[in-house]
C-alpha cells in the first residue's frame, strides 16, 4: 500500500488583523500536491494576506501555516518551496533580464544557475529580451519576467496573486500556459484572481474567502456559470 | 545557500546599480563641494583660521555626504517592493543587513576618497603622512555611520517620507563617531603623538563594533514588522 503524501500546504487556525480589521478569522486550510486552488471573493475578503502569509511574508497573529511539513514563518528554509507572483514585479529597473534573473538565483542558491535561468528565459519567451534592462521592458514582458523569477527555483508551492490584471491577450495566454505547464510538473498552485475564467479549466478546487473566512470549499464544478450562480448566494448572504 | 554567498550577492547587486546610475555618488560629491565652499566663504578670516577650521569643516562635510548616500540605500528596493523579493528568499535577514552594510560601507569609501582630497585642496593643508592618519580615521568613522545608517534606512524606507525620517533617525547616533573621529582628527593635524589619539580611535573602534553586533541582532525585528 503507498504512504498517503504529505499535503504541500497545511494552514491550521490563521489569523490577522491589521487596526481594528480582522482581516482573517482562525483560516483552515489543507492543500495537497498538484492542486491548483482558485481563490475568490469580494474585494476585503483577506484573500491577498492570505496569500501573503503563505509567502512568509506576513507573520500570522494566530495559527500556523507549514509547506512541505515545514514552518514558513521564523524559519528561512521553509520558503525554499514557495514561490511568489505579486501585483509588483520585485524587480530592478537597472538590472537587466538576466541579473534579474542571476540576482534571485544566487539569493535561492541554485546549483545550476545558468541552465535555470536560460530554461525560464525561454519559457517566458524573453530569450531576445535576456539583456536588457529590465525597466526598459514593456509591462507585459516585465509580468512575464516576474514569472520566471517566480518560477527559477522549481517551487513545490507556487502563489499568484491577480496574474492577468494588466496584462494582454497574447501575454494572458502565455501565462495561462505557463500555469499549465507548472501545473504539469506537480506543482501546486493557488491563485487569486477576479478573472476565474483565465484559469477556469486547469483549477482543480475552488476556495471563497468573504471578510476573514473560509465561506466556500470545493472541487471545480464543470460550468463556470455554475459557480457563478453559488458565488453570486454566498457573497450576498 | 551560504551567509557569505547572499551576502556578496546583495552588495554586489546594489554596487552594480549605483556604478549605472551614479546618483548617490554624484549627490553625495556636490554636497561635499557645497559643504566646503560654504565653510570657505562663511569664515571670519580675522578670527578664525584655516587649519583650526579644517578638522570641524572635514567631519560635517563627511557626516553630512554620508547621510545623503545612505538615503538610497534602500529606497531602490522600494521600486517594485523588490524588498520583497529578496525576503521570499531562503536567506536569513542578517545577510540583508551585512549586504546592504557592505554596499553603503563601500560607496561611502569612494565618498571620502573623493571628498578628502578636495578638503585638502580647498583648506591648503601639506599632504603628508597625517592626511593618511586622516583617511584612516575615516574609514573607522565610515564602518561607524553606515553600520546605524543601513539599520535606520531600513526603519525610514517604510514609511512615506523615508527620505525625511533618515536624517532625524540617524544623526543623533552619528555624533558619537563624529565627535570621536573629530578629537582625534584636530589631535593628528596638531602632530600630536599617536599615544594621544589612541584612546579616541579605541573608543571609535568600539562603537563601530558594538553597532555592528547590535544591527545585526535588531535587523532581523525590523525586516519582521
Amino acid at each position: 500500500m503507498t504512504p498517503l503524501r504529505p499535503p504541500v500546504v497545511e494552514v491550521r487556525g490563521l489569523g490577522r488583523r491589521f487596526g481594528h480589521v480582522r482581516a482573517l478569522r482562525s483560516v483552515d486550510l489543507v492543500i495537497g500536491e498538484g492542486e491548483v486552488l482558485l481563490l475568490s471573493g469580494p474585494n476585503g475578503a483577506g484573500k491577498s494576506t492570505l496569500l501573503r502569509l503563505l509567502a512568509g511574508l506576513t507573520r500570522p497573529d494566530t495559527g500556523t501555516v507549514r509547506v512541505l511539513e515545514r514552518a514558513l514563518h521564523g524559519n528561512p528554509q521553509g520558503r525554499s518551496a514557495v514561490g511568489f507572483l505579486s501585483h509588483q514585479t520585485f524587480l530592478y529597473d537597472d538590472l537587466t533580464a538576466r541579473e534579474n534573473l542571476r540576482f534571485a538565483a544566487t539569493l535561492h542558491g541554485i546549483e545550476s544557475a545558468e541552465r535555470e535561468i536560460a530554461r525560464v528565459l525561454e519559457a517566458a519567451g524573453l530569450l531576445q529580451a535576456a539583456d536588457t534592462r529590465a525597466g526598459v521592458l514593456s509591462h507585459g514582458l516585465q509580468q512575464r519576467l516576474a514569472i520566471a523569477r517566480a518560477t527559477l527555483h522549481a517551487p513545490a508551492l507556487l502563489l499568484l496573486d491577480e496574474p492577468f490584471s494588466g496584462l494582454d491577450a497574447l501575454a494572458a495566454d502565455l501565462l495561462r500556459r505557463t500555469i499549465a505547464a507548472e501545473c504539469a510538473r506537480g506543482r501546486t498552485v493557488v491563485c487569486v484572481t477576479h478573472q476565474p475564467a483565465e484559469i477556469w479549466e486547469i483549477a482543480t478546487r475552488i476556495v471563497v474567502l468573504d471578510r476573514g473566512a473560509v465561506v466556500f470549499d470545493a472541487p471545480r464544478p464543470p460550468l463556470l456559470d455554475d459557480f457563478t450562480a453559488t458565488y453570486r448566494g454566498l457573497i450576498a448572504a | 545557500m551560504s551567509l557569505r554567498r547572499a551576502v556578496l550577492a546583495i552588495a554586489a547587486k546594489d554596487l552594480r546599480i549605483e556604478w549605472r546610475h551614479r546618483t548617490a555618488f554624484t549627490s553625495a560629491i556636490v554636497f561635499a563641494v557645497l559643504v566646503l565652499v560654504v565653510f570657505i566663504f562663511a569664515r571670519d578670516e580675522g578670527s578664525v583660521s584655516l587649519a583650526a577650521l579644517a578638522p570641524t569643516v572635514l567631519w560635517v562635510m563627511l557626516a553630512l555626504a554620508t547621510v545623503v548616500t545612505l538615503n538610497r540605500a534602500f529606497l531602490l528596493e522600494r521600486e517594485h517592493h523588490a524588498l520583497e523579493g529578496i525576503l521570499l528568499a531562503p536567506i536569513s535577514p542578517v545577510a540583508l543587513f551585512w549586504g546592504k552594510w557592505l554596499a553603503n560601507l563601500a560607496l561611502v569609501l569612494v565618498v571620502e576618497l573623493v571628498a578628502i582630497p578636495l578638503w585638502v585642496l580647498f583648506f591648503n593643508i601639506t599632504p603628508d603622512l597625517r592626511i593618511l592618519g586622516t583617511g584612516a580615521v575615516a574609514i573607522l568613522a565610515a564602518i561607524g555611520f553606515t553600520a546605524p545608517g543601513t539599520l535606520f534606512s531600513a526603519i525610514a524606507v517604510r514609511t512615506r517620507f523615508a527620505e525625511l525620517l533618515l536624517p532625524v533617525l540617524l544623526l543623533p547616533f552619528v555624533i558619537p563617531p563624529l565627535f570621536f573621529a573629530a578629537q582625534a582628527t584636530v589631535r593628528l593635524l596638531e602632530g600630536a603623538p599617536v599615544s594621544d589619539l589612541i584612546g579616541w580611535l579605541r573608543l571609535l573602534a568600539l562603537y563601530d563594533i558594538a553597532f555592528l553586533a547590535l544591527a545585526s541582532i535588531l535587523f532581523p525585528a525590523v525586516m519582521d514588522q
